[in-house]
């Protein structure tokens, strides 16, 4: 009972609330989006769309939000007459991915320390 | 109310605690790295080299008149087609600023080395005890664990489709005539490579 007291008064004690959020990164698709893009120089459209396991028209809806809020900047070439297309992320996106890392790690320290 | 409910399920994140959510999302984070890890990581360049050293092998071999030369030449090409798929895999690793040390690509390495290790003690074995008959067969089927295993922490799909051709055609070998084993290790090593490196290579880069 007391620990369940000690978890409420955690969740009312959060540093931020949800509204701060980046909702930019907080849907699932664009959290992996950018997570895989900051391990790697660049991925292909189809290399991320296995990745997460997602239709092409997800992705695409995703990664363009993405790109307009200047997270990822997308690549297009061609490889003989195929259309290839890559994404890179970019510094803001490192640095938003890295502020959204810090924010959940704040939270979770916090549940911990009450 | 029961529509209310209903739409409550549908959306566990509406109920997910703010720390509780944290947790899973840091979760799925973690494990997206790692994934995106080796996502292009395995040679197809590579893979394509051990396919002709291992036709090359198949030929050489086939002229040996005793079983221990033939299987000096079989080693000895293993080794050669090791050494360059680890320095393609290094490469192209390299280049896509991944660690062959980190990750699923580790797990990846000691998946599909881990079996052969064990089919070289196995080899040994068979060869102190002088029959080497089912050896094709074993190398095949092991390597086509290895391939399967590894390939699980790959997200190039066809990997494990390799490694599942490698084990059919070694359990092919083993219940087959004695004298089919070098061509079935030239089909498996040496043909399977060469169709599996060339579509590694277009699709995920060498």
């Amino acid at each position: 009972m007391a620990h369940r007291e000690r978890v409420s008064d955690a969740r009312v004690q959060v540093p931020k609330p949800a509204e701060e959020f980046d909702s930019l990164i907080h849907a699932r698709v664009r959290m992996g989006v950018v997570s895989a893009l900051a391990v790697t120089d660049s991925l292909s459209f189809n290399d991320l769309k296995a990745l997460l396991k997602t239709t092409d028209g997800n992705l695409s809806v995703h990664a363009r939000k993405l790109e307009e809020g200047g997270y990822v900047e997308c690549r297009k070439s061609f490889e003989g007459r195929v259309p290839h297309t890559v994404y890179v992320l970019t510094e803001a996106g490192r640095k938003a991915l890295g502020r959204y890392l810090d924010h959940m790690e704040a939270l979770i320290q916090a549940v911990r320390d009450h | 109310m029961k529509s209310a409910q209903r739409h409550i399920r549908t959306n566990p994140e509406l109920e997910e605690p703010l720390h509780t959510r944290a947790v899973h999302d840091l979760r799925f984070i973690r494990e997206t790295i790692e994934a995106a890890d080796p996502i292009t990581a395995v040679p197809g360049l590579g893979v394509l080299a051990m396919g002709v050293i291992a036709l090359a092998a198949a030929l050489l071999a086939e002229l040996q008149p005793s079983a221990e030369r033939w299987l000096a030449v079989w080693f000895s090409a293993a080794m050669l087609a090791v050494g360059i798929f680890g320095i393609t895999l290094w490469y192209k690793g390299r280049s896509s600023g991944v660690s062959l040390w980190k990750g699923s690509l580790r797990r990846f390495v000691l998946s599909l080395f881990t079996p052969m290790g064990a089919g070289a003690l196995l080899t040994t074995a068979m060869l102190l005890a002088r029959n080497l008959q089912p050896v094709p067969g074993m190398w095949l089927l092991l390597y086509g664990t290895g391939v399967v295993t590894g390939g699980a922490y790959s997200a190039i799909r066809i990997v494990p489709v390799m490694g599942i051709c490698f084990l059919c055609l070694g359990a092919l070998t083993l219940f087959s005539p004695a004298a089919w084993g070098n061509t079935m290790l030239a089909i498996g090593f040496g043909g399977l490579h060469v169709l599996f490196g060339v579509v590694i290579a277009r699709r995920y880069g060498g």
